[in-house]
């Protein structure tokens, strides 16, 4: 086996499995050890500094950190890392005085956003402290893109995400709401040193099914609609129910992803008596994450997996119900999944549908001669580490350049995008001159047994989320329905925290092979093994030979007796006991340092 | 903190036969000093346990007085144990293995406790060919307190303080072969490979079984002048035959093959394949054992391995011919037969 290079933080950023989770390298373990502690500014500052919408992000992120967590290969479940921190956002004081200066002298470089989504604010937060102008243009009158418009309040309530927007406007940034940009080579002719493209994927798909001509979605009360377009228009109160038009009593959503479940919970709050799901895949490959559907079905929404639309049934001029086949999802031998129609046939009456079954990009008002190449799906070519277009002076990022995603990864796309356009517009290659970070690993060790990190490990499940009773909940349009974790739940939850970045690291000239970390090892992932060519057969000499091999394993140089120390990365608890049961210190407990984080975003 | 030990584990931790993995054969956390040679032993001692798929109830442990003697509280926590007198745990080995001889016996000992002031102690019990099996932890120091040298010292060493070893040092295996140890072996903590597979041969063993093992003094003698400390081990560690263990449920696939492979049929079925590295070996012969060991001390070697065995040696049991059911299982008529047996005995030397 190879030694493992330790000379990079890469080893190191890939055993903090939250952190090498989440787009933007959030330092997770680093900021619930400060929530642990009531430090809960500094663990928002902390968050900021990545992820930009601490308080948005701690409500409504996919969470890509939480299936990623340690915490659930060693037992059931993982740390609640996302509703952690919001307990950060909700319990933090002002932090205005901590936000970077913006220098009074500019830098004379002039930046232009297109959308004020989560990627171009980032790029504003980032761009702005450096000294640049920033012009952005947003085509609704006010600011947050999808985190406002497809994003119901009583998830995420408007004062959160102003609050985090406006630290970013109060920079200085300079806004144009309700400036649809329609022309890119108009924009081009303005002379900016540089434009950033986030524009998310705003255009809802629709389903064209029998039925679908004859209703008119462009009307003031359409009973058909997308659901990102429905979703809007509840947001910025454009639909307007009374007595002479009623709220939809029976609808039906389309779709099985996050926006079918926003959309099934809206329609029951504005007044919708039944509302029912249809979904092609079945319950378990719903796009939605899964506390979504719990939240949905836990409000009185029926969910109904393996049904595929047909045709919209219209009377009248009316629709009255949507026809769907039963259908059975069939994979084959690598998992691409085929829909099997079962013969069976059902009937959903209905007043309203909305159709939630994917969104796309728009770029209409990008002109095709001006240098922008378009891949075979309309997406514009970007190098997915710069971001650039094949225009320089142009850069894409979130659901504009990728499609639909989340927000995380439309700020880790902000960071990244920031830097490139830091470099080009100092005359510097935004990816040969891309700088990487430096980083470091500190000793824990404040005495015999005393590790300045909580080493000893809480054995508690995780705590679940407090909400307000789900009858009352669905009365209120806007009201939160989840109450947040309290101080108590919050520091219990913080307690089962691994402590993941807090690393063991050896050093094989003082190892005597006395076997002390190997025998105490809770885990069994310290091993001394006899050097073998073949790795396979190496590994048969673990302790545990069955190895997850996502995970890293560190292997050491050869030691004085020929053999080497592996230890396997996967479900160390980060407990320290190896380190103490060391006689010669070989063992240490380092905590990693990574200088600029948005620099390992790639 | 040291002693916290999760009880989370590994999520695909083998189970042995019992459904038990080896955590359950743990006991408490050591409080022996970080490095100790005893704690390799005792996670050897589980790891045995666990393989030969014991239930920890039919296990007593018992032990004197010592770092070594302290080691029993750090496995198998849901076994019996008596931790003695020091030097005085063969009597009490003795004395329970007489009540109940349907537990398997793990002595722990170490050079004080069996070459100092254990001595005649460790002389008899071996005598006795009890059914049992005895370890020592020789680590050539009184670790406990501060590192004098033991009796298993090598002349001429130094401790860490600086005091020379004056006299001639015991060789505990030397002594278990001349008083007709039926399985005598030595071993080193630091090499699992041999050592767990001969504590599984030792107690799958009928009859007084001894395993000398050197188990490095972390703290006192791990020094440059020591012959104990982990790097002089390392350094000078020599065997004459490597044994393994086959249980008896594992189906013997590969024959015995040429003159330099071996297997011995222990008591209750299972095998210690002996593979010869040294052309003299010979497991059936403790004189040549004795032999050896001294040649390889005289080289400057420390000889390990399985140096004598006798598969079908007579125990103490047999050998008085006492009852084979344990005491407690037996009737209070069967245990107190009344006035009138008690007559007829003390008639019969009349």
């Amino acid at each position: 086996m190879k030694k493992t290079d330790t000379s990079n933080y890469q080893h190191f950023l890939k055993v903090v499995d939250c952190q090498q989770a989440c787009p933007a390298h959030t330092p997770v373990p680093e900021y619930i050890r400060l929530i642990a502690e009531k430090r809960y500014t500094e663990a928002y500052l902390i968050n900021w500094e990545s992820n930009v919408f601490p308080g948005v992000l701690g409500r409504v992120c996919d969470r890509p950190c939480e299936p990623a967590c340690r915490r659930g290969r060693v037992e059931e479940t993982p740390v609640a890392i996302c509703r952690l921190k919001r307990v950060a956002a909700d319990n933090k004081e002002d932090i205005s005085s901590f936000l970077p200066k913006i220098p009074h002298k500019k830098n004379g470089k002039r930046i232009a956003l297109i959308g004020a989504g989560p990627a171009s604010m980032t790029v504003a937060r980032d761009l702005l402290p450096l000294g640049y102008e920033v012009i952005m243009f947003e085509r609704d009158a006010k600011a947050g893109g999808m985190m406002r418009s497809q994003i119901p309040a009583f998830r995420l309530p408007e004062t959160v995400l102003d609050e985090e927007l406006n630290y970013i406007i109060n920079m200085g940034l300079e806004c144009h709401f309700g400036e649809e940009i329609t022309s890119l080579d108009k924009l081009l002719q303005a002379h900016f040193d540089a434009i950033f493209v986030g524009t998310g994927a705003p255009s809802g798909r629709w389903l064209k099914i029998p039925g679908h001509d004859q209703l008119d979605a462009k009307s003031t009360h359409p009973q058909i609609d997308t659901g990102i377009n429905w979703l809007a228009k509840v947001s910025f109160e454009h639909l307007e129910y009374d007595d002479e038009n009623p709220a939809p009593k029976k609808v039906v959503v389309l779709g099985g992803g996050n926006t079918a479940m926003d959309c099934c919970r809206t329609a029951k709050r504005l007044g919708a008596e039944e509302v029912t799901v249809l979904v092609r895949s079945s319950f378990d490959a719903m796009k939605a994450s899964p506390w979504e559907k719990e939240d949905a079905a836990a409000e009185g929404i029926t969910i109904m997996p393996n049904y595929n639309p047909l045709e919209y049934k219209i009377e009248n001029g009316k629709l009255v119900a949507v026809l769907f086949e039963q259908v059975a999802s069939v994979y084959d031998k690598v998992g691409n999944r085929s829909l099997k129609a079962t013969g069976e046939t059902l009937l959903v009456e209905c007043d309203q549908v909305l159709v939630a079954v994917g969104q796309d990009t728009a770029f209409d008002w990008i002109e095709r001669d001006i240098g922008i190449k378009f891949n075979q799906w309309d997406s514009p070519k970007v190098n997915k580490l710069s971001l650039q277009s094949t225009l320089p002076s142009v850069f894409f990022g979130g659901d504009a350049a990728f499609g639909p995603k989340n927000i995380i990864s439309g700020v880790a796309n902000g960071h990244q995008a920031a830097i490139s356009i830091d470099l080009f517009c100092q005359h510097a290659d935004p990816i040969e001159d891309r700088s990487d970070t430096s980083f470091n690993l500190v000793s824990q060790k404040m005495g015999i047994h005393e590790w300045s990190y909580q080493s000893g490990i809480d054995h508690q499940e995780r705590n679940l989320v407090p909400h307000i009773s789900w009858d009352e909940a669905v009365k209120h349009l806007t009201t939160e329905v989840e109450l947040g974790f309290d101080e108590k739940l919050a520091l219990e939850e913080a307690s089962r925290c691994l402590n993941c970045d807090v690393h063991t690291v050896f050093t094989e000239s003082t190892c005597i092979e006395c076997s002390a970390c190997e025998d105490v090892c809770p885990m069994d992932c310290i091993n001394f093994v006899e050097e073998e060519t073949d790795d396979t057969e190496m590994v048969k000499q673990f302790r545990v030979s069955e190895v997850n091999n996502e995970q890293s394993l560190l292997v050491s140089a050869p030691l004085k007796t020929g053999h080497i120390m592996v230890k396997d990365e996967d479900v160390c608890l980060h407990c320290g006991l190896c380190a103490e049961r060391c006689p010669t210190g070989a063992w240490d407990m380092k905590k990693l340092m990574i200088n600029n984080i948005n620099a390992t975003i790639k | 903190m040291s002693f916290i030990k999760s009880k989370f584990q590994h999520p695909r931790l083998p189970v042995n036969d019992l459904g038990l993995t080896y955590r359950d054969y743990e006991g408490a956390l050591s409080t022996l000093c970080a490095g100790c040679g005893h704690d390799s032993l005792t996670s050897a001692i589980i790891q045995a346990c666990h393989e030969l798929s014991i239930q920890p109830h039919k296990i007593a442990k018992i032990s004197g007085i010592g770092c070594s003697s302290k080691a029993p509280n750090y496995f198998l926590n849901k076994a019996h144990g008596f931790n003695s007198v020091h030097g005085r745990m063969p009597s009490v080995a003795t004395g329970a293995n007489l009540a109940n001889q349907d537990l398997l016996y793990l002595a722990m000992s170490g050079d004080g406790d069996s070459a100092s002031i254990g001595f005649g102690q460790f002389a008899h019990v071996v005598r006795r060919q009890l059914n049992m099996v005895y370890m020592v932890a020789n680590n050539g120091v009184y670790g406990l307190t501060k590192g004098q040298l033991a009796a298993t010292a090598d002349k001429g060493v130094k401790n860490k303080a600086g005091d020379l070893s004056l006299f001639n040092d015991i060789d505990l295996c030397v002594m278990a072969l001349q008083l007709g140890a039926s399985f005598v072996a030595r071993s080193f903590s630091g090499d699992k490979q041999q050592l767990v597979p001969l504590i599984k041969a030792a107690m799958s063993h009928k009859g007084f079984a001894f395993i000398d093992i050197i188990s490095p003094c972390v703290t006192f003698n791990n020094h440059a002048g020591s012959t104990r400390s982990y790097d002089y081990v390392h350094d000078h560690i020599t065997t004459g035959a490597v044994a393994d263990f086959v249980p008896v449920k594992t189906e013997i696939t590969s024959s015995c093959h040429s003159g330099d492979s071996e297997d011995i049929c222990l008591h209750d079925g299972s095998i210690m394949r002996i593979q010869k590295l040294n052309e003299e070996y010979d497991s059936t012969n403790a004189s040549q054992a004795i032999i050896d060991i001294e040649r390889n001390k005289k080289a400057g070697k420390i000889l390990t391995g399985l140096f004598y065995l006798e598969p079908t040696a007579s125990d103490f049991h047999e050998v008085n011919n006492t009852n084979s059911t344990p005491l407690n299982k037996l009737s209070q008529d069967a245990l107190c037969p009344g006035n009138r047996v008690l007559s007829g005995i003390n008639d019969s030397f009349r």
